[in-house]
């Protein structure tokens, strides 16, 4: 393996990440607490320039670090994403962890190293490298969910994404092996290679898909690996429920697209069958289950379960097509879906009942007299996440259900179609609970809304997103397009 | 003839952003605020049908710009003989929803607004959109300022009705998706509506596709057996959410069906027109027998709009000129009747607070006024001659004649008991004596209300007397449609409304001369 200073230029961003959270750790022991908020714009300056330094990597792949790592649009793509939702993430916890008292500097250091983690993940094209992204974000993720030492809730929401977690790792780490035993490599092109010779029914290569696709599909939380979800989602600090729902969700399918397309391309008959198995159990248990949730991060938790079946189904229709339709709707969706979930964290993050975080759905009670314009703002992400146009949620469905469509597989987009109907009761039970209901007067408080500048800015750039990209989604299709070519 | 002005999106955006200004003044100032939106919307909307080229079946004030370069989807708008009617009666109907709300709308007076505008600028892109995306984004549009119009400014059941609108109405339209999407792979790669109504399809391809429009079309119109929804919606939504309701939402059924069912899939249409005509003639008599026996004044025009609806699709799966003509006269028609009584409804509710025919008896001697538009309202829209019904009936029913003497005798079988269930209204509400108690209550029609029922009744003799202008836009139109059907042109007919005129008699003859004495010793 040879070095060259000029691999170093390649991942910069990567370098700058994980350069600005190792100040992070050092500083927040010597600021004082007044100037903690330094680091806030510490992280958020470096997430700025890392943007524009991706911004100019979109190009046709270049190889780094003799293969094990890859620049190309697709990755940048997929970092451009992080870095929005990542710097979202820091706002949002701007506000909340002061409102919730948790008073850690060290928090922001482990968002961006989750951030350089997911980074590695979507540009690596070496099995182990993604692995070694995998668990910097994983286990980063861990340490952030169990940020509320006090409650036994968010203890045992770290303790299970650990253990499941840890799982998920070994049977990933099984499946590279054997795959390395099939193919005599970790590196995706050659594995491509090699499998281009092999017959499809090989027994050794179907069973390492097998594993990769149970590995990806822990960290995607689809139909049957999501048990850990709902719990996690539920127990950590809300903000981080939002980054994992979004960012750690985008970065898995970032990796998983790039791992099933340009390394077992080749076997896309095999594993689009075991996708669509995976996809239909999603669709189906994410929404019927959505449905008698009362809390209001569970009944998300499900709907992010849900919303990686309709992300699946693109990735079914890219293994039955040979144009890179499928995958381009795969990237639009997940880049839609990002606003729209974020945007409902936010609100249920910063929503306060009698002082404390207000997770119930009946919490949401009468919001509309109270805070009138978050309510109209949740009632948008709920519209987007439902997919009733014009909203982002629609553009992200109708791509999916179109490649579906042209893989020939119309059923498949009937059922995820009725599906979406049955989803629009659920979110609509949050609008209901919002607009169409008065708190009782004696017994219940109305629910406050904690504003602050910071999560302000949140909410606008989330809006913004649901209803600009929903009405002239043309720039992001674009780009998804573009990003999809380069991977080979 | 493409017009250089923007007319369409004027149209169109003009509502929506009045719906973005309203939030931006004060509770009582938003109703003028409205008002003057949907008037300036109405102006801007009245030049179209003098400019419109009443000789060409072609699309005109044609807009078109690319809104997404892959898959090609544009942002098309056009207007032909058959939408501009349902344009125009949009925004005519807007202002007088504005107006009759202005004060049993008490809470959220803006948000109430801002969603009528909205929905104003959205049907009027349903009516106008020519590419099948755009279509179905102003199609979905509507659902959720609806929902919330009826959920939250509804009645005691308002959430179980919102929802039921809600759910039905999503469940059908996301099949229509499917066969957009299908149609767009199997018709040349595009959403053209003009260019998928040109090509030709396989049959087993149209009737999977008719059965996916048929989803989305019937439970909007609403047909049997799909339209459970409607009561409990038009009942309980607010006065101006059951007009928009009845007189615009479910014409857009009406109008998929004329626009994309038959022009693109006319094999299947064919082959499924002896299920639409019975549907329809159930829903004719159904809905009638159901309006007879409801003692909701809502509701029974609730149910009465489920029958009148069912000479629409009737007229439409004729495929003669008489028929779609006729089908299309009597959306407008319906528009304005129906509208014209829940506005009615909406009047004496505001007075009573009940909307029981059992509270309401008896209106004629404290409001004269008000009982002789009740009265007017009511025979337009059991088909008086002389009233705008007459005409888009009898049409449909000559329509019906000439395919099936046994459809058409059902069919009319609907006028008799329309008849029966409006003049059996029209006796207790207006004729019975009034309970001492609620004497106070019946103030007679004040000026606004007057404004806006006038308009109304003024369209239903309009039309009702001189319904050429509207039948001549409608004819090349119309006749295009069926060119699709039947490849060469099977009818000839000439102009349909003369015969109209001079057949004035033949199924109303005996409530003739009873009705227009009434309606004449009742006008102020």
């Amino acid at each position: 393996m040879t070095f060259s200073v000029g691999d170093l230029f390649l991942i910069l961003p990567e370098l700058l990440v994980i350069t600005a959270a190792c100040i992070v750790f050092v500083l927040d022991p010597v600021l004082r607490p007044s100037d903690k908020d330094g680091l806030v714009w510490l992280s958020l300056g470096t997430l700025a320039i890392c943007m524009g330094l991706t911004a100019s990597q979109m190009s046709a792949p270049v190889e780094a670090f003799s293969g094990l790592v890859v620049i190309d649009t697709y990755g940048a793509f997929w970092k451009l994403l992080l870095y929005f939702v990542t710097g979202l993430t820091i706002l949002l916890s701007h506000s909340y962890l002061k409102e919730e008292r948790l008073y850690f500097g060290e928090y922001y250091g482990f968002v961006l190293l989750a951030l350089s983690g997911m980074m590695v993940m979507v540009s690596a094209a070496d099995l182990l490298t993604i692995y070694l992204g995998t668990e910097l974000m994983s286990l980063s993720l861990y340490v952030m969910a169990g940020l509320k030492r006090s409650e036994p809730r968010s203890l045992e929401a770290s303790a299970k994404y650990f253990v499941l977690g840890a799982f998920s790792s070994g049977i990933l780490l099984y499946g590279i092996s054997l795959l390395y035993g099939a193919t005599g490599s970790t590196r995706l092109p050659a594995i491509a290679a090699a499998i281009a010779g092999q017959s499809l029914d090989d027994p050794l290569l179907m069973f390492a898909t097998i594993l990769l696709a149970v590995g990806f599909g822990f960290k995607l939380a689809v139909v049957p690996f999501h048990m850990w979800t709902p719990d996690v989602y539920q127990g950590a600090p809300t903000s981080v429920t939002a980054f994992m729902a979004v960012a750690s969700k985008a970065a898995s399918f970032g990796a998983f697209l790039r791992v099933f397309i340009e390394g077992l391309g080749g076997l896309k008959a095999n594993w689009s069958a075991i996708f669509l198995l995976l996809c239909l159990a999603t669709l189906v248990l994410g929404n019927v289950v959505a449905l008698v949730q009362t809390n209001i991060k569970r009944m998300l938790a499900y709907s992010s379960i849900a919303h990686a079946g309709y992300a699946l189904i693109g990735v079914v229709a890219a293994g039955r097509l040979d144009n890179s339709s499928g995958i381009a709707s795969v990237l639009l969706y997940l880049a839609l879906y990002t606003f729209m979930t974020f945007g409902a964290f936010a609100i249920a993050a910063m929503l306060r009942k009698d002082g404390i975080e207000g997770e119930e759905i009946e919490d949401f009670t009468g919001l509309s007299k109270r805070h009138p314009v978050a309510a109209l703002l949740m009632l948008i992400f709920m519209v987007s996440l439902a997919g009733i146009p014009p909203t982002a949620g629609f553009i992200g469905k109708f791509y999916v259900f179109m490649s579906a469509v042209e893989a020939g597989m119309t059923w498949l987009a009937v059922i995820a179609l009725i599906f979406a109907a049955v989803s629009a009761y659920y979110y609509l039970r949050l609008v209901m609970v919002m607009y169409m209901r008065e708190p009782s007067a004696v017994t219940d408080s109305a629910p406050q809304l904690i504003m602050s500048p910071t999560l302000s800015i949140v909410l606008a750039c989330a809006v913004a997103g649901v209803v600009i990209f929903g009405i002239y989604p043309n720039p992001l299709v674009q780009l998804a397009m573009q990003a999809v070519l380069t991977l080979r | 003839m493409t017009h250089s002005f923007p007319w369409l999106t004027v149209l169109i955006l003009l509502p929506l952003i009045g719906a973005a200004a309203v939030f931006f003044v004060k509770d009582p100032s938003a109703r003028l605020v409205a008002l003057a939106v949907a008037v300036a919307d109405l102006m801007i909307s009245l030049p179209l049908w003098w400019l419109f080229d009443a000789s060409s079946g072609n699309m005109q004030f044609m807009e078109s710009a690319l809104w997404i370069a892959s898959p090609p989807i544009h942002y098309r708008l056009g207007l032909d003989g058959i939408s501009l009617p349902l344009v125009l009666m949009t925004t005519v109907l807007m202002p007088l929803c504005i107006l009759i709300s202005w004060h049993s709308i008490e809470s959220r007076v803006r948000s109430f607004m801002a969603m009528l505008l909205i929905m104003e600028g959205v049907m009027i892109g349903v009516f106008s959109a020519l590419d099948f995306v755009l279509f179905y984004v102003f199609w979905e549009a509507m659902l959720i300022p609806m929902y919330l119009l009826i959920g939250v400014w509804g009645g005691p059941n308002r959430l179980y009705a919102a929802i039921k609108f809600f759910l039905y109405t999503l469940t059908g339209s996301v099949l229509l998706l499917v066969a957009i999407l299908v149609l767009y792979f199997q018709g040349g790669h595009t959403f053209d509506i003009l260019q998928l109504s040109q090509g030709t399809y396989s049959k087993s391809l149209q009737f999977w596709l008719f059965l996916a429009f048929f989803a989305a079309f019937a439970v909007k119109v609403p047909m049997f057996p799909f339209h459970t929804w409607l009561p409990d919606a038009h009942v309980e939504a607010p006065t101006a959410g059951s007009v928009i309701l009845a007189s615009i939402l479910l014409k857009m059924g009406t109008y998929g069906f004329v626009r994309f069912s038959l022009p693109m899939l006319p094999d299947a249409s064919q082959a499924f027109t002896p299920l639409m005509v019975v549907l329809s003639i159930i829903a004719i008599i159904y809905g009638a027998y159901m309006a007879l026996a409801q003692p909701d004044l809502k509701k029974l025009i609730a149910y009465s709009s489920v029958s009148h609806m069912g000479f629409v699709t009737l007229g439409l799966f004729m495929f003669n000129i008489q028929g779609i003509e006729g089908a299309v006269m009597q959306m407008v028609n319906h528009g304005i009747t129906t509208g014209g009584l829940f506005l009615c409804v909406g009047v004496i509710y505001e007075r009573t607070h009940s909307r029981q025919i059992a509270d309401n008896i008896g209106l004629t001697k404290p409001m004269p006024r008000y009982a002789t538009f009740l009265v007017i309202f009511a025979l337009s829209s059991l088909g008086l001659p002389g009233t705008n019904s007459f005409v888009g009936e009898f049409m449909v029913l000559i329509g019906t004649f000439l395919w099936s003497k046994i459809a058409t005798a059902f069919a009319s079988l609907g006028i008799i008991l329309a008849a029966a269930y409006l003049l059996w209204m029209v006796q207790r509400v207006a004729f019975g004596v009034p309970a001492p108690h609620m004497l106070p209550k019946l103030r007679d029609v004040d000026l606004r209300e007057m404004v806006t029922l006038v308009p109304l009744v003024v369209l239903i003799f309009a039309i009702g007397l001189f319904p050429n202008p509207i039948l001549t836009r409608m004819h090349p139109s119309v006749e295009k449609v069926i060119a699709r059907v039947f490849p060469p042109a099977v009818e000839q007919i000439s102009t349909v409304s003369q015969g109209v005129h001079n057949d004035a008699g033949s199924p109303h003859g005996e409530a003739k001369g009873f009705t227009s004495t009434e309606v004449e010793g009742k006008q102020p």
